[in-house]
């Protein structure tokens, strides 16, 4: 996983609220068995007609957005399915960070697995983000150490983040790795368990 | 000292350690399909890591398994990225030595109805799958969570998951439902009160006498659609029906270990002085047959009701979305939920396709049937059971005979039009009446329309050709 430290990056925004994993990445994306590549159906519905045409009026496909790292959006972000196709999709369109109100408690967990930061703005602190990177404005700074979004007026909004988690995403810590350090608790849990509740062996 | 909620019983059972302010709780049973594991798999492998517990994980094929022509075997499955992840899934599984109901298996179905058909669900264990409607199994009082690929694969190599613990909500549904009225009514109807995102950071225990009333599969469908009101897990606590359900299972413990369990699985019970961080009451004769009408769970109205206005809508940013949704939906303002059209009929999916839902379903086709009406014409209509057993015990009991000779078509096991990931999906514009738990824009098939209920709902839906009170269709 990727180390996240500080972003300067263009912001783009989706003025809406309870943005699904569904639209995030239609479920025809999902079908794979990598990883890499999955950007190209991030937010595929919004980005594009039946007939596969590039929608010229979605924010993403506007040429004053390409390029964007940030993303500024409605509340509830990540509702929905558990995919976690959802941050894959962002990381690889090239997005490594959401700007939200709120988001939804699996895709929040699943953006720190990967290297993604969700980052929670009081609503009239998205809502200034949002009217800035409308007005054309859009180069903002996200801070994790420091941890405050910069926005292009030169506003800054702090925001708050587990410490932990903040600790491992600045070093981009797999989470397998660390909680192996743990592997002896794990091993004199199961031989207790064995013993308390034998019918689960050898099921 | 405050007494302890069943959630705070399963947690404390399995924390193994804390690590930065995290719980490493122990995983009992990992269940996986063929969508949310090849990565994680492939993430292992990269790494050199083994999986830690194989016995403590089954697998199954359910997301896009074709629900026709089975019998063929992966090979024919004509969606050539749905083959290949089921040839991958085959492939793990194997080199992991883990227990595997392939595609076709009369014990293959999707991962939700199998897991409890199995006896391997059982009560105070946790659960993960990577699928959100893992909430399911929380219907027999086991702490069961969806979780993300990483997660899979951190289960994998550790059989446990790094966690920080949830709140405590209580929704209590108390007094007996009318009829027509059951689980998934009761589902829906909690939704619409506390909103998709009114169970964030929560566990829900589901309590009071409506919902003791409910058979396990009752229970299961409510708790299927806990995280749709985004709660982290559903629970209902054990009682003699769940333990009935469980008896004789193939995972089930036998003579004095079943003993044994027993009194152990009796002690996951909320105290009386237990405190929840926030309670929810209602009362199950306040509901009635419940319809979506948006493109969120939350869209909720009585099937007698009427399409809300976007301007009845207390925030900017609902009425918004309301408007949307009226858009996507083809519906306006005002009309009867019960004059819209439908096109397509799905009862199926982890929410509702069990024995109980197929029965019920056919009990009203069967009464139609014997009032000369069949499934309407313009109306295509398909039933997929959850499983291979219950397709085999629908059939003993008779059921697929009633659903063909009414006009549906009856399929093979799986996740089918749920989620438009296999063959079975909505044309654009399409309008359905579905027994699954999302209505999302595009969930069932790119432009697709979906409206969740019940499978009586749904069934009399395909008989009178439009969304209609299933209490007019009853015996
Ligand atoms: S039926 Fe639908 S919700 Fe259930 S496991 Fe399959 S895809 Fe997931």
């Amino acid at each position: 996983m990727k180390a996240f430290t500080k972003l300067d990056a263009r912001m783009a925004p989706l003025a809406m609220a309870n943005i699904d994993t569904d639209q995030i990445i239609p479920k025809q994306f999902l079908k794979t068995v990598e990883r890499e590549g999955l950007g190209k159906g991030l937010f595929y519905d919004f980005r594009f007609d039946e007939q596969g045409r590039e929608k010229p009026d979605f924010v993403l496909n506007r040429p004053e957005y390409k390029g964007a790292g940030v993303l500024v959006a409605g509340d509830n972000f990540g509702c929905g399915s558990s995919r976690e196709h959802a941050p894959w999709a962002l990381l690889d369109f090239g997005i490594s960070c959401v700007i939200s109100s709120s988001f939804a408690d699996i895709f929040y967990n699943n953006c720190f697995q990967n290297g993604l930061l969700p980052v929670v703005l009081k609503p009239e602190e998205v809502q200034a983000l949002m009217e800035e990177a409308k007005g054309g404005n859009h180069l903002v700074t996200v801070d994790l150490e420091a941890q405050t979004v910069v926005a292009p007026s030169g506003a800054a909004f702090s925001f708050q983040i587990d410490p932990q988690r903040k600790a491992k995403m600045l070093q981009g810590l797999d989470a397998i790795g660390e909680t192996l350090t743990a592997a002896k608790d794990i091993d004199v849990y199961e031989t207790k368990r064995a013993l308390s509740e034998p019918w689960l062996e050898g099921a | 000292m405050s007494g302890k909620t069943l959630y705070d019983k399963i947690w404390d059972a399995h924390v193994v350690a804390e690590q930065d302010g995290e719980a490493i709780l122990y995983i009992d049973l990992h269940l996986i399909h063929e969508v949310t594991t090849p990565q994680a798999f492939a993430g292992l492998r990269a790494a050199g890591r083994p999986v830690r517990r194989p016995d403590r994980t089954l697998a199954v094929a359910d997301h896009n398994v074709p629900t026709q022509g089975q019998e063929l075997g992966v090979g024919a499955v004509a969606d050539e990225e749905a083959r290949l992840q089921l040839q991958t899934l085959e492939r793990n599984v194997k080199d992991n030595r883990i227990e595997f109901f392939p595609m076709g298996d009369i014990r293959n179905g999707i991962v939700h109805v199998v897991g409890p058909e199995q006896g391997r669900t059982q009560p105070g264990m946790t659960i993960v799958c990577g699928d959100s409607h893992t909430s399911t199994h929380g219907a027999f009082g086991a702490l069961a969570q969806g979780i993300g690929t990483s997660e899979v694969e951190h289960v994998l190599a550790t059989q446990t998951l790094r966690q920080k613990k949830s709140k405590n909500l209580r929704v209590t549904v108390n007094g007996t439902p009318g009829p027509g009225v059951g689980a998934k009514d009761f589902a829906l109807a909690i939704v619409g009160a506390i909103g998709t995102a009114g169970g964030t950071g929560s566990v829900i225990e589901y309590a009071g006498e409506a919902i003791a009333g409910l058979s396990m599969e009752g229970r299961m469908t409510l708790c299927n659609l806990a995280i749709e009101a985004g709660a982290r897990a559903g629970l209902v606590a054990p009682d003699q029906k769940t333990f009935d359900y469980m008896m004789g299972r193939p995972a089930a413990p036998k003579g004095a270990s079943w003993e044994m369990a027993l009194a152990h699985w009796k002690t996951f019970q909320s105290d009386p002085d237990a405190v929840f961080d926030r309670e929810v009451v209602l009362d199950a004769a306040d509901i009635a047959p419940t319809v979506t009408w948006g493109t969120s769970p939350e869209d909720v109205i009585p099937v007698t009701g009427n399409v809300p206005a976007p301007e009845s809508f207390a925030t900017p940013d609902k009425r918004a979305s309301a408007e949307r949704a009226l858009d996507y939906m083809g519906l306006t303002a005002g009309q009867p939920i019960a004059d819209a059209k439908i096109d397509v009929v799905f009862i199926g999916s982890c929410t509702n396709s069990r024995i109980e839902d197929l029965r019920s379903a056919a009990q009203v086709v069967q009464h139609a049937f014997l009032n000369g009406r069949l499934v309407a014409p313009h109306v295509r209509a398909m039933v997929v059971p959850g499983s291979g057993l219950v397709k085999e015990q629908a059939e003993e009991e008779g059921l697929d005979a009633i659903f063909k000779a009414g006009g549906f078509d009856w399929r093979e096991p799986g996740c089918s039009m749920c989620l438009g990931m296999n063959p079975d999906r909505l044309a654009p514009g399409e309008r359905c009446a579905s027994t699954s738990n999302r209505n999302f824009e595009g969930r069932q098939g790119r432009g697709g329309r979906t409206h969740l209920m019940s499978p009586a709902m749904a069934a009399a839906a395909a008989i009178a050709g439009h969304i209609v009170d299933v209490r007019e269709f009853l015996p």
